[in-house]
């Protein structure tokens, strides 16, 4: 019988997938993922190209699906690619283009890979993408979503009842954006997204500190950082143009006059953009509750070893929290 | 009764009016708990009619009621005391667990940023009312069959602890833990 990829093994007590990501968050260590940004091309070197400069500093790398509603290759190809070369990837699914039929089919599938990771998501309307003429779909939401792969996973049957032979042993995560209205509600989504079987959160891009904190002040408050690994995401500003076009065009990013200010003030604006996702990485590090980053370079994925190898959280030894009971120490 | 003719509902003035509905949400929720058990206890009478028969003239009069109040889409599965009384068929992406990370800075929707993001609305429908954690619920996915139908003939027929209970028992529990 044949295993697809060293990524498949025994798994062990306590965890709802094979995989790497979940090991390493349950071991209690501070983790790091990218995403790696699809490619216009049937050529599956273009794939491989940008999955190996991650996977030199990565836990995990997210195959991003059809984001901002622009085709590139889908998600669940790139996770094929991957498995098949022994990389972990996360496999993300949009509700946007597909309904509760083929989602569950393709959750299947995707554990059939080797994939551990599956990130849910509502899904970018189709006006903000390359084909805003398409029907959207949304048969789902990130919610429901959720509900239903862990209803696979762990009562073993599809929504409709029917029962499954074997379950997709998956570790499932979904994004959290703690930096769009309304704020003070925030929090209970994330306690929400726990409770239809979010075991991971990755956030949006955090370009403000305190606003980041004083939600993982709620969220500690409820103890909702004991039930969910929390990721930050973080990403380079290649300039201040840059950062003021994202500011208008990509709903829910909310980057501070400070950081742009900061961008115009440099020689070079691109160095400086890299040194402050560093220092933003090293703060974010620091705050009580976080358990690692999810880098988001568009355009910029050479740089993300060395921006993760500068910013010192692979030297980072400090457990960020207790390892659970049966963790693999190895991890 | 001409000013609730079809025509009326889906126009700019049913928008100011659906915005009212959550800023009133505590009214909304009197009322309905007013109604509520009377149409409930004349259950006899609606099975002695027939349901197939009093289907449609349910139907007609929810659509004129909350198509007026609440931009109501008859989806067939009223979810409004769960969404502060902001019906989430108006949300673009029809989510029933909102909001999506999308929502602008002003509280506007990322699909249609003239108009203010449904969720937003429900959250602050929801801190107005008696019952309002039950936006914590999570609420299962639309069935698409029973578009157009009767929600209210079909909470009347349902026993509303079963449609519930498993969405708050989950919600308890992780309280609890």
């Amino acid at each position: 019988m044949m295993i697809p990829g060293p990524e498949y093994r025994d798994l062990p007590p306590g965890h709802s997938s094979p995989g790497r990501l979940e090991r390493a968050l349950r071991a209690g260590r501070f983790v790091v993922t990218a995403e790696l940004n699809p490619p216009d091309s049937a050529n599956p070197e273009d794939v491989y190209e940008r999955a190996k400069v991650l996977s030199e500093v990565c836990d995990a790398i997210n195959a991003t699906d059809a984001s901002g509603a622009h085709c590139h290759m889908s998600s669940m190809a790139i996770c094929a690619l991957l498995t098949r070369a022994g990389y972990n990837p996360v496999l993300q699914i949009s509700c946007r283009d597909r309904n509760r039929i083929a989602i569950q089919g393709d959750v299947l599938g995707a554990a059939a890979m080797g994939v551990s990771n599956i990130l849910c998501l509502s899904g970018d309307g189709v006006q903000t993408g390359d084909h805003p003429e398409a029907k959207p779909v949304f048969d789902l939401d990130s919610m429901s979503l959720l509900e239903i792969i862990r209803t696979m996973r762990d009562d073993r049957r599809f929504m409709s009842g029917r029962k499954l032979t074997s379950s997709p042993n998956v570790f499932l995560g979904a994004a959290a954006n703690p930096f769009a209205p309304p704020f003070d509600w925030r929090p209970l989504r994330l306690a929400k997204k726990i409770v239809a079987g979010a075991q991971f959160v990755q956030t949006q891009y955090c370009f403000d500190v305190p606003l980041l904190c004083s939600y993982m002040e709620k969220v500690r408050d409820m103890g909702l950082d004991k039930k969910c690994f929390i990721i930050v995401g973080i990403g380079p500003l290649a300039s201040a143009k840059t950062g003021r076009w994202i500011r208008s065009n990509v709903p829910g990013v909310h980057i501070p006059d400070a950081v742009l200010d900061r961008l115009e003030g440099a020689k070079d604006e691109k160095k400086e953009g890299r040194q402050i996702c560093i220092d933003l990485i090293q703060e974010v590090q620091e705050i009580e509750g976080v358990s690692g980053i999810h880098v988001m370079a568009y355009r910029q994925e050479k740089f993300v070893s060395e921006i993760i190898s500068a910013s010192g959280v692979l030297k980072y030894e400090t457990l960020v929290r207790e390892p659970a009971a049966h963790a693999d120490k190895e991890a | 009764m001409d000013h609730l003719a079809v025509p009326f509902i889906g126009t700019k003035r049913m928008y100011s009016l659906r915005l009212l509905a959550s800023k009133n949400a505590r009214l909304f929720e009197a009322t309905y708990d007013l109604f509520d058990p009377v149409v409930r206890a004349l259950a006899p009478l609606w099975r002695g009619i027939g349901y197939e028969r009093v289907e449609k003239p349910f139907a007609v009069v929810e659509k004129l009621t909350k198509g007026v109040l609440f931009d109501c889409q008859m989806c067939g599965r009223c979810i409004l005391s769960s969404t502060g009384m902001s019906c989430p068929m108006n949300c673009p992406k029809n989510i029933r667990n909102g909001p999506c990370g999308g929502v602008l800075s002003n509280g506007n929707c990322e699909i249609d940023p003239d108009m203010r993001c449904v969720w937003v609305d429900a959250w602050e429908g929801s801190k107005k009312m008696k019952c309002g954690d039950k936006i914590n619920t999570v609420q299962p996915p639309v069935d698409h069959r029973i578009q157009g139908t009767s929600a209210w003939l079909r909470h009347i027929r349902e026993r509303p602890v079963a449609r519930h209970s498993e969405t708050d028992a989950k919600a308890k529990g992780a309280a609890k833990a």
